[in-house]
């Protein structure tokens, strides 16, 4: 064996990104240590209860807190009419970018909404609060309100896009190509609103001294709350700490700064005292956006061999929020000759939805993925066939390359290993006792994204390394994939890394959204052990002196080059240091510059295939998903457990949304129907069957460390993926989701 | 949720004097819907009487084969006796098909009597409702009604019962018995619940001092062989879209004997007298079954959110007996 | 409508308390003990996050008025030492840990249900997977580790 074989080897095997790490948190989670943003104990803490409106649109004439206020422990109640006021959002300041409403809480009379906190009760026991809060009593003028989407939908306006976000595409005619298709679907879906339900309820204890604030926030966005509360209270960002160490789950609904967080650090600074703010799962409805619903349209032709000549997605969803990308996966999936594809909005007069996880990517992949299935039964074509005669080279629309495509394979892998062939094609001809069993498959896809992010490394002197970044422990293990990265950039054990995240104290890390927390931090972290390298290297003594950062390798826990090396211990004591420490900083001109060029050079996506098995009840059309298999190209893998735990819990999401999940708003007040985990289904145990997930494992050549981000990508076609299989299993193709059974009936 | 007296009351004639003499106390069982409805301040009594304590939590043998279940009886602990295993199978599937494990550790028989319903506008309180407040009228008609009921409904209230055990019970003719002030009486159980009429805010038979001791079943010997199916949004911890309590014995091809009764679609644990006339003494095939479960469905009043219960309903009707007589 | 003296066990240390009887087990144990192991996700019975266990036997914390447990022997995640939490450790049986103290509770309870013959609406013989999610649906999880708690449920058998 050669030299460099046994070096190769070596390096292989110390190698801890891809490894299936143990989270480096879950002794604190599984023993109860781990602790949330309303389990922070203050001396003297008060609790505060939301009070909201019970109309959908107009002014408050006569708020009576009177009974309120008798009630014992009370300490105050907050109204627009003695509440402190805030300061107003400014568009220089990027902290206005996680706005979750325009709404001025406490500061008007105007009601925007069905549920809008009008009030605020600060009590001595939680108790008393909630209590009180239900005894305040407010009377409105109302003012008609647009509350009906379903009505409200022929009336979209097209949706602005911008450089990241396109809403409308075009290539070719493609309505006079679908007039002369030989083959064709035309198709109109729906999807309903849905909540995020992150088993944590929002919370927040937020405590002043004097012009300092410390707010302990179940958030997404640690960097740009600061930022927020920086803003709305007037104080210099430096005043201000957020504390996030565990995030109870989120999806989307706490990236943006919504209510509770507001008025818990007002009805602090108006009490003096720190307050404590948990939401009950009902205001988590009444004021946490949540997903759009949208009327989508997929037409497409196809010549008789199956060839797309045709593709048209159009959506509508609702404004405000961040507006999705609901015809996203159209643009890129498909080689059609023509292509139309345009995004509306409806503006109503309810909480502005917000981005729940693959915001417009779970509900766009399930219209144009069940439209392509259809198709394939117009032309009795195997659904994978279909898709497999239609996958491009490049990027449809533009021409460019894929940073990164392997549909192919995964398509290849998943049909293996979940028995595809075995499938029988006529629908409801596989059948095992009651149940009418039906496969299905679907494309799953999600563009990545890499935000800026910035970080510290420090390496002491006993070889031992901290990584600082202010990223979110949301269930992603955003520490443990941090210090497998960094173990490897430095060559250390995995043992000998920490990782700090979640305070403001530490350097910004991005939002935990987009599928992009791992691979920003990544990039940040990793050119920090780059830097840090070289300031080591720099202190080195022979035989590394004069040595080129190029040469020399990081391992064994210090930097070698060929046989010859230190140990970082023997460096740093050589040079009399106790540490060293490298940061870079995160650059938001230098993101936008890369974000612009990258999009001109390539097209980048995780993506991957869903391969779903579905019983049906014969007599009941009820829905259960037996098998699941998912064959995902999401680049490199961090860690091979964490990841496929994140691949999971997508594609359990994804099956709510597919037969159970809907927020339920009432047309003729605006009011959230059933805002409560008993009444809106998200799946239980017996829901869920075994999930075999598989990655191609391939390193994206074009991010660093090649990666494509894991968090979104597995709820992709994970509702066509269903949907279709329940056309197998019975024939009937169900548009509009949930599939509940009585569209089975 | 509104503060209130707690009484631990030491035997029953205690509690019932409790109750008696203090408007606006409730008696309070295993919990898992008072609390819930005070904490949403539906219900908001001004005394609490906590009768857990009472001795009313054992399952003793009738002398006619019968049993008699102590109102204080555990939801989890009669589903796992084995005398309620063998001689009515359909009471312990009701029970286990019902909330979650821990609810049911929590829950008592007499507790799972006086279930208010999950209409979602009721809960609200933002909403009108005249169960709630009678005479506010109802905002379920005309809103979302997946999960209310289509017989026995009013114009005032379409809500539907909710329990579980309750729809086996009517099968069954089950025996409530009940202590107040005034002694102790038995109602059966078809009489135990209220439809809503006019009235949708009375919703049993029970006298406001009454305490719900005991539950009698009597000897039913065809329900040894009886079935408790459930159809709801999810595989499990969901209240009922429809239920279906059935006994069947079938003899030469005949149907010897029958009980049916039905969940999730009606104001009250719906027995299916009109269908069991039909199918006693005819045969036992899947025409018979079909033209039972539209008898019972005939008088149904259904709205655009739930018409397709009366399909579902005569599925599940079906499948049932059918499964029962296989 | 003053307090009331209640006396607790638990997780082996006797307190005494006294409680407003509105007070739920759940905040009792949240706000008077500092025990926030057992977690609040929807204060309703619809979740399971609050599972904890009264004499041995799985309940939700949150529809149990503290008063009615005087006398209860009362244990919480912070009590639970059990090779379960190694399992869910090594099986990924979590994401964000929110759900996991419930988890680990009504996993425990569970296995004590089923050994004392307990039978679910699935009314297999044996622990079998669908036995195991049937009886774990009371304990909802966002994150979708039904996968992983099922594993190392199995692990323990």
């Amino acid at each position: 064996m050669s030299t460099e074989v046994a070096e190769a080897g070596r390096a292989e095997a110390v190698r801890q990104v891809g490894r299936p790490a143990d989270r480096f948190d879950a002794p604190e989670k599984v023993t109860g240590r781990a602790k949330y943003a309303a389990e922070f104990p203050y001396p003297d803490l008060a609790y505060a209860a939301l009070v909201h409106s019970t109309v959908a649109r107009g002014r408050i004439t006569a708020l009576d807190a009177g009974a309120a206020r008798a009630v014992r422990g009370v300490i105050e109640v907050l109204t627009h009419e003695n509440a402190p006021k805030m300061r107003p959002l400014s568009r220089l300041n990027l902290g206005s970018f996680v706005k979750g409403t325009n709404v001025d809480y406490l500061g008007t009379d105007q009601v925007h909404w069905n549920g809008q906190p009008i009030a605020v009760v600060v009590a001595e026991t939680p108790e008393a609060a909630r209590h009180a809060a239900s005894l305040v009593r407010v009377t409105y003028e109302e003012l008609p309100a647009k509350l009906d989407f379903a009505a409200e939908e022929p009336h979209a306006v097209p949706q602005k896009g911008n450089a990241i976000m396109r809403s409308a595409a075009d290539k070719g005619d493609a309505h006079a190509a679908l007039a002369a298709a030989p083959v064709k679907v035309d198709l109109r879906f729906t999807t309903p609103p849905q909540n995020h339900n992150a088993i944590e309820p929002h919370a927040t204890t937020a405590f002043w001294q004097g012009d300092r604030l410390t707010v302990h926030d179940t958030t997404q966005s640690i960097a740009f709350l600061r930022k927020h509360l920086a803003m709305r209270f007037g104080v210099p960002e430096r005043n201000v700490r957020v504390l996030a160490p565990f995030v109870g789950g989120g999806f989307g609904g706490k990236g943006m700064v919504w209510a509770g967080t507001l008025l818990a650090v007002l009805a602090a600074r108006a009490t003096g005292r720190p307050v404590r703010l948990a939401l009950t799962r009902e205001s988590v409805y009444h004021t946490v956006g949540g997903r759009t619903p949208t009327v989508q349209r997929v037409a497409l032709g196809a010549d008789r061999d199956g060839r797309l000549t045709a593709l048209i997605h159009t959506s509508v969803a609702r404004s405000g929020g961040m507006p999705g990308q609901v015809t996203a996966a159209s643009r890129h999936l498909y080689a059609a000759e023509t292509v139309h594809l345009r995004q509306s909005l409806v503006d109503l007069d309810l909480l502005p939805p917000t981005a729940m996880r693959a915001p417009g990517e779970a509900i766009g992949t399930f219209a144009l993925e069940a439209a392509v299935d259809e198709l394939a039964w117009e032309l009795g074509v195997d659904p994978i066939e279909l898709r497999m005669r239609n996958e491009p080279e490049r990027d449809p629309l533009t021409g460019r390359a894929f940073s990164h495509r392997m549909l192919r394979e995964a398509y290849a892998l998943g049909a293996e290993r979940f028995g595809w062939r075995e499938r029988d094609p006529r629908p409801g001809a596989m059948r095992d006792g009651r149940w009418l069993v039906g496969m299905g498959v679907a494309t799953a896809y999600h563009p990545s994204l890499i935000m800026p992010a910035a970080a510290t490394v420090r390496l002491g002197a006993d070889g031992t390394v901290l990584v600082r970044c202010g990223l979110h422990e949301i269930g992603v293990g955003a520490a443990t994939a941090q210090a497998q990265i960094a173990a490897d950039a430095l060559g250390v054990p995995l043992e000998s890394v920490r990782v700090e995240v979640g305070d403001s104290d530490l350097p910004a890390g991005p939002m935990a959204g987009g599928s992009a927390q791992t691979a920003s931090a990544a990039a940040g972290v990793l050119a920090a052990c780059d830097k840090l390298k070289r300031q080591v290297l720099a202190l080195a003594g022979p035989p590394l002196r004069g040595r080129k950062p190029e040469e020399v390798q990081a391992r064994d826990g210090g930097l070698h080059v060929g046989g010859s090396g230190m140990t970082y211990a023997e460096i740093l004591a050589g040079a009399g240091r106790d540490h060293v420490e490298a940061a870079v900083k995160a650059g938001w001109a230098r993101f936008l510059a890369r974000t612009a060029r990258d999009g001109r050079r390539w097209v980048r996506a995780a993506s991957g295939a869903q391969f779903c098995e579905v019983r049906v009840d014969a007599d009941t059309g009820e829905v259960r998903v037996s098998r699941w298999l998912g064959v995902f190209d999401v680049g490199r893998v961090v860690n091979a457990k964490t990841a496929a735990s994140q691949l999971r819990g997508g594609i359990v999401m994804g099956i709510g949304l597919a037969l159970s999940e809907q927020t339920l708003v009432d047309p003729r007040t605006g009011r959230v129907v059933n805002p409560s985990l008993a009444e809106y289904h998200v799946p239980v145990h017996a829901d869920i069957p075994r999930i075999d997930v598989h990655y191609l494992d391939d390193p994206d050549p074009t991010t660093p460390l090649g990666l494509l981000g894991v968090g979104e990508v597995g709820i992709t076609g994970v509702a066509a993926a269903v949907a279709n299989a329940v056309r197998h299993a019975t024939g009937r193709r169900v548009l509009d989701l949930p599939i509940t059974l009585d569209k089975l009936l | 949720m509104r503060p209130f007296a707690y009484v631990r009351a030491a035997d029953v004639d205690e509690a019932v004097r409790a109750v008696a003499g203090e408007p606006g106390a409730k008696f309070l069982g295993g919990g898992t819907n008072l609390v819930d409805l005070m904490r949403e301040g539906i219900e908001r009594p001004a005394t609490v009487v906590d009768v857990t304590a009472l001795p009313l939590a054992a399952v003793d043998d009738l002398p006619d084969g019968g049993l008699r279940i102590g109102a204080l009886v555990r939801n989890s602990a009669l589903a796992a006796d084995p005398r309620v295993h063998a001689r009515y199978p359909m009471v312990s599937q009701a029970l286990l098909a019902g909330a979650s494990p821990q609810l049911r550790n929590m829950a008592t028989v007499g507790g799972n009597l006086l279930q208010r319903t999950r209409c979602p506008y009721f809960y609200d309180a933002a909403a009108a409702c005249n169960k709630r407040e009678p005479g506010a009228g109802c905002d379920a008609l005309g809103g979302f009604t997946r999960g209310h009921a289509i017989l026995g409904v009013s114009e005032s209230c379409i809500a539907a019962h909710p329990s579980d055990l309750c729809v086996a019970l009517a099968a069954l003719d089950a025996v409530v018995e009940v202590r107040g002030v005034g002694g102790t009486r038995r109602i059966p159980m078809a009489e135990f619940h209220r439809l809503p009429g006019d009235t949708p805010h009375v919703e049993t038979a029970l006298a406001p001092d009454e305490l719900v001791t005991a539950v009698e079943l009597p000897a039913v010997p065809v329900a040894a062989r009886s079935r408790y199916r459930k159809v709801r949004d999810r595989a499990s911890y969901a209240f009922a879209l429809v239920s279906v309590a059935a006994a069947l014995e079938v003899r030469d091809g005949v149907v010897a004997d029958v009980r049916l009764a039905l969940g999730g679609v009606g104001a009250k644990p719906w027995r299916a007298r009109a269908a069991e006339e039909l199918l006693a003494g005819g045969p036992a095939d899947e025409d018979a079954f079909a033209r039972a479960a539209e008898a019972e469905l005939e008088p149904a009043t259904v709205r655009p959110g739930n018409a397709f219960k009366t399909r579902l309903a005569r599925a599940t009707i079906v499948a049932t007996l059918r499964e029962l007589s296989g | 409508m003053g307090v009331t003296q209640i006396r607790m066990k638990v997780n082996g240390v006797t307190e005494s308390l006294d409680v407003e009887p509105w007070a739920s087990l759940l905040d009792t144990l949240r706000e008077r003990l500092g025990l926030t192991g057992t977690k609040k996700g929807c204060d309703q019975g619809a979740c399971g996050a609050c599972t904890v266990l009264a004499d041995g036997v799985r309940i939700n914390a949150c529809l149990a008025l503290a008063v009615q447990y005087d006398g209860s022997e009362i244990t919480t995640v912070e009590g639970v030492d059990h090779p379960l939490q190694q399992a869910f450790v090594r099986h990924d049986g979590f994401q964000c840990g929110y759900c996991t103290p419930g988890q680990i509770c009504s996993a425990i309870g569970m296995l004590a249900e089923h050994a004392a013959g307990m039978p679910s609406a699935v009314g297999a013989s044996g622990l079998t997977e669908d036995e195991i999610r049937e009886r774990m649906s009371g304990n909802l999880c966002r994150c979708g580790a039904y996968n992983g708690i099922l594993d190392a449920i199995k692990e323990v058998l």
